[in-house]
């Protein structure tokens, strides 16, 4: 829509300078793509610590009397136990699955993709990612205050999160800090969308219209307009959640609470009214997660099939509609709140609705790949996996979205695969595929491809074995959130699933060592990498590796054509990139 | 016209806002500038029109914070047994809505007087609107105080936990607007033109008068 | 295992990933189709109107989860490169169409039709002679309270709860309605008549589950869910919690005793006498 970002005939300007030193150049530096790196480390120490969160999870479901090494009593009890489903659950979901994607990727390559020199905000990018920063200190305290991590549940329902230390330990310092935490990287996340969606909107290089955008760009505006309209309200709700607890306010709490024998003086407040503020933002949260990993899936999936994504325009509907679509279906996480169950079951078809844009989009990767020339890099594995593990995933959610069924199924292992399936696997598919996919560009250096092979085929073996059987054990009654799971006699049978699901997650943990040790391996002594190692066609591929400080070395480009321009009859090779000029491309349509 | 290095944005960060500095750091000229809302500033990369939408854009998140308390709100007082009391607005609220919307004429003036070349004019309507916009938060301070001396304090019941809660939120918005406006008096910023900071500092205090307005009537009527 | 590279890439990858997505689908339909792992049956009529709409669900589900699997493990193998060009197209309109009215029709069409189950749970009011039992949970037990004889709730007061005296719910001591109110840890209803549940909590959201019934319900404090059910079956049924509600979230739990009629007037009488 707008073309003039930079007049025709100044594309030439001088090569910007590079900062000097090494604060300006690596630690507060406005490049974004520096601070897409620092995202990017950020989301990889939250996922390692994340990580670990569940491995211990898992640990203690099987093995629940093992004595534990820095625990004080030797064996980990009750609360830690929740403590640890609390913090793995907002750590993940927080700093990993809406950094990475976004922050990270998102920041790195949303200026390079749409032919811009940078965020149209470099300094508030700047500020964004040292607020997230801060926000993450703030949650890995919530381990060290006293009474330590809180244990009410990434979702922090109230009363229980809003009654202070009396409900439990950790709901003193620990839920104070995980507020903190929470507010602070929806600030963040506040500016951080500002900027994506004004650099798209205005900065798009001469001939980037809305239909030439790359699906990733696409997935990263989606992503940022859901982002601006839900965190806003996810902050109001953890600020009147803040005065409940320490300034005596009841907007969440009612009259008559009595915890341990102790009448509280709250009075008037509504626990739903927390439930629908927290998940009018947590809906669109879990698409926030999704979308930019769609956007990748595209991208890789054509790039390596060396065809262009099936029905383009379908697809940015898709990614438009599954935004939209994710305002409305807040309510499918409260069926059997207490909520109207008229609302129920009108939230419950807008659920089975948003299904529809999904499964266009797995229609249409599945043309992408139809008739196509795959080639199996380790971008592509990990984007074919990812397409395998949301349709998984998400057809669990059909079950989950029918409020009648829910009443088997809500609060069981049943919803926590559906869950992580699509979060806690497609999602991290996705940001594995951009990372395998974008380090050559943004390191300059090739990875491994036989380690990144060995990585993906024990990463997505492991997750399945790790997550399928988890809806087994939800069907049979196995409840989430359960320390003890002894406590019930129907439980015991599934003992067993829950051994082999353990087992299957520490020797997934294991195999993600080997992609640290690509990575960290690759930084340093990776083969050099070429402009454009895998011949696909956006405008980040046209540049250096990795790129010069404002992005294309004082020529900014114009584009002539869509993104996927790939096989095209009669062109010289089988990839046009978008911003070779007409005359050059020989016959092309 | 090369732009500003990297080098030079970070020095700007480190040191206080001084001038601009010499023809480098320029693009802040009166009036539209380069082609007004299309040219890029000769600071930097971003076109003019790319900061007013980011205020666009900033504003919708915006309204949606305030949505959610104003949802809040509603979802609370119409609860059944919910022992709502309906809050006496401070007669002061009034008196601050009209001196808000006073100086959204002001502002408009200004703005006009700024198209119009008229510095001086433009100097004078603008102070004016900043010193209204402070007449505003004091006298939503002294609302504050008001209430205290009744005995109504944030916790007191709902109705005034969610007064508080508006007025605060609102205020402290109001506040930074505020700040902006002291800035465009006293500075020349960098990255933008004149024009430009003008237009969305503008926007930014025409929706928070307009926000009031509609906190304000939905306190008084929605009660 | 790796066949050697010429420039059109080897077999073993795409082979191994097609034959894992085989697996899966084969692996996960037996595990589906065997029942191995069930929910329990059930013991009420919607409860069957539920099941039968998982089953429906399932179909779909398992039809698309397969279609879906074995269609990318296809397009995986066949379309690898074997050297040949990839075939240029940019979609298909026709197909878009297609499959986006078909999809339209079979999600939001199965959601339409779980509306009755739902609505036959939720929407239906219980019927008035249904029996009226007010469950209270807090951390970490439940209590149900029965009206008693004269068939009236004694009115509760927050300020007289005191488990350690035996009223761990408050009754007011100064209603005459309370005196012969029946207060005890499980629930105990007869067969084949509607029951109808109050469910509320004292301090934070837990919840009241029975796999049996099909039946779950946060219980929110500041609120009072009315819940009805008829269980059909005799027999002792596990309560559980699904809704954190702190430290001892996984010990909170309790038994639906449903009885006979004649065990269940004995009942009645047996908590009266003890009064």
């Amino acid at each position: 829509m707008s073309f003039d970002a930079h007049p025709a005939g100044s594309a030439v300007h001088a090569p910007m300078a590079e900062p000097s030193g090494f604060i300006r150049k690596y630690i507060f530096s406005v490049d974004h793509k520096v601070i897409g790196i620092q995202y990017f480390l950020l989301a990889l120490t939250a996922v390692l610590i994340g990580i670990v969160l569940s491995l211990l999870m898992r640990f203690h479901l099987v093995w629940p009397n093992a004595t534990l090494p820095f625990v004080s009593g030797g064996q980990m009890s009750q609360e830690q136990y929740l403590a640890l489903v609390t913090m793995h659950g907002t750590i993940m979901v927080f700093f990993v699955l809406t950094t990475a994607p976004q922050g990270g990727f998102g920041n790195y390559f949303l200026p390079i993709q749409i032919g811009a020199p940078d965020m149209a905000f470099p300094r508030l990018n700047m500020l964004s990612f040292w607020v997230t920063f801060l926000a993450f200190v703030c949650i890995v305290a919530a381990f060290f205050v006293p009474g330590g991590a809180p244990i009410s549940g990434w979702t922090g329902y109230t009363p229980l999160s809003g009654l202070g230390e009396i409900t439990g330990p950790g709901e003193g310092w620990g839920q104070t800090m995980w507020i903190a935490s929470i507010s602070l990287f929806c600030l963040a996340s506040l500016l951080g969308a500002l900027n994506f969606i004004a650099t798209t909107i205005d900065l798009r290089a001469p001939g980037m219209t809305l239909m030439r955008m790359p699906l990733t760009v696409w997935g990263w505006l989606v992503t940022a307009v859901l982002g601006l309209l839900a965190f806003g309200v996810l902050l109001a709700a953890g600020i009147l959640l803040l005065l409940d607890r320490s300034a005596g306010t009841s907007f969440f709490l009612p009259a008559g609470l009595v915890v341990n024998d102790q009448l509280q003086p709250h009075s008037g407040g509504s626990p739903l009214l927390w439930q629908h503020l927290f998940w009018f933002f947590g809906h669109p949260e879990v698409y926030i997660a999704i979308l930019p990993g769609m956007g990748v899936a595209s991208h890789v999936l054509s790039t390596f099939s060396r065809k262009p994504v099936f029905g383009y325009r379908a697809m940015a509907f898709a990614i438009c509609t599954i935004g939209f679509l994710g305002f409305m279906v807040w309510g499918h996480h409260m069926f059997l709140s207490g909520m109207s169950p008229y609302s129920g079951f009108a939230f419950s078809v807008l659920t089975m609705a948003i299904g529809v844009p999904s499964a266009i989009k797995t229609f249409n990767w599945l043309g992408t790949l139809w008739g196509g020339k795959i080639q199996f890099k380790s971008p592509m594995l990990f984007a074919l996996g990812f397409v395998s593990l949301f349709v998984s995933g998400g057809l669990s959610g059909l079950f989950l979205a029918q409020p009648a069924v829910d009443n088997l199924l809500h609060a069981t292992y049943y919803v926590v695969a559906h869950f992580h399936l699509v979060m806690g696997v497609a999602a991290i598919f996705g940001i594995f595929a951009a990372t395998y996919f974008w380090f050559p560009k943004m390191f300059g250096r090739m990875m491994n491809e036989p380690m990144a092979k060995i990585h993906f085929w024990f990463t997505f073996v492991g997750a399945y074995c790790i997550f399928m059987p988890m809806h087994f054990v939800g069907l049979a009654g196995g409840i989430r959130r359960y320390a003890d799971p002894s406590a019930v006699a129907f439980l015991a049978k599934l003992q067993p699933v829950h051994e082999f699901m353990t087992i299957a997650a520490f020797i997934t943990g294991a195999a993600q060592l080997v992609f640290l040790l690509n990575f960290f391996y690759s930084l340093k002594f990776g083969p050099k990498a070429s402009k454009n190692p895998w011949n696909a066609t956006t405008l980040e591929w046209t540049t250096d590796s990795p790129p010069p400080i404002d992005n294309f070395g004082g020529h900014y480009p114009s584009v002539y054509r869509g993104p996927y321009e790939f096989s095209v009859p009669g062109a010289q090779q089988d990839f046009i990139p978008q911003n070779l000029e007409p005359a050059q491309v020989a016959g092309a349509k | 016209m090369p732009g500003t290095t990297v080098t030079e944005e970070i020095i700007e960060l480190i040191h206080e806002g001084k001038g601009p500095g010499g023809g480098a750091a320029s693009g802040n000229g009166d009036g539209g500038g380069e082609g007004g809302g299309s040219g890029s500033s000769g600071g930097g990369r971003t076109p003019q029109r790319a900061y007013v939408t980011g205020m666009i854009v900033a504003l919708a998140g915006i309204l949606m914070f305030f949505m959610a308390f104003v949802s809040a709100y509603v979802v609370r007082k119409d609860m059944p047994n919910s022992a709502w009391i309906p809050l006496a607005i401070p007669r002061i609220l009034w008196l601050n809505t009209l001196v808000l919307i006073a100086s959204s004429f002001t502002l408009t003036r200004a703005r006009k007087l700024f198209v119009a070349k008229d510095q001086e004019g433009f100097r004078h309507w603008w102070a004016t609107t900043s010193i209204l916009g402070i007449f505003f938060v004091a006298g939503q301070i002294i609302a504050w105080r008001q209430l205290v001396a009744a005995g109504t304090f944030l916790a007191t019941n709902p109705s005034s936990s969610f007064f508080y809660v508006f007025t605060g939120a609102h205020g402290l918005h109001l506040l930074g607007g505020v700040l902006a406006l002291l800035y465009i008096q006293f500075r020349t910023p960098r990255k933008l033109t004149m024009g430009t900071a003008v237009d969305i500092v503008s926007m930014y205090w025409h929706f928070m008068d307009g926000l009031w307005v509609f906190l304000f009537l939905l306190l008084w009527l929605v009660r | 295992m790796r066949i050697r590279k010429r420039n059109s890439g080897s077999v073993a990858t795409p082979a191994l990933l097609s034959l894992l997505l085989v697996i899966l689908v084969v692996v996960t339909v037996y595990v589906f189709a065997a029942g191995t792992y069930a929910p329990p049956k059930t013991i009420t009529s919607v409860g069957q109107a539920i099941d039968h709409q998982y089953d429906m669900t399932l179909a779909v589900v398992a039809t698309v989860f397969i279609l879906s699997q074995l269609g990318l493990a296809f397009a995986i193998f066949r379309f690898r490169d074997r050297g040949q060009k990839a075939h240029f197209t940019r979609g298909n309109n026709t197909m878009e169409v297609i499959w986006t009215s078909a999809t339209i029709i079979l999600f939001v069409g199965l959601g339409l039709m779980g509306r009755k189950a739902w609505a036959e749970m939720r929407f239906a009011t219980a019927a008035p002679d249904a029996i009226q039992v007010e469950v209270t949970e807090n951390q970490f037990v439940f209590n149900f309270r029965y009206p008693g004889p004269d068939g009236k709730f004694g009115r509760l007061d927050t300020r007289q709860i005191s488990a350690s005296t035996g009223n761990p719910l408050g009754i007011d001591q100064n209603d005459p309605a309370g005196k012969d109110d029946i207060v005890v840890p499980t629930l105990t209803v007869p067969v084949n008549h509607e029951v109808q549940l109050l469910i509320r909590s004292q301090d934070v959201i837990h919840n009241f589950f029975v796999r049996e019934l099909r039946l779950q319900q946060d219980a929110t404090p500041g609120m009072v869910v009315p819940l009805h059910f008829e269980a059909n079956t005799i027999g002792q049924y596990e309560i559980v919690c699904t809704q954190l509600c702190g430290l001892g979230h996984s010990r909170m739990h309790s038994y639906l005793n449903v009885v006979s009629d004649a065990d269940y007037d004995a009942f009645l009488k047996q908590q009266a006498s003890g009064q």
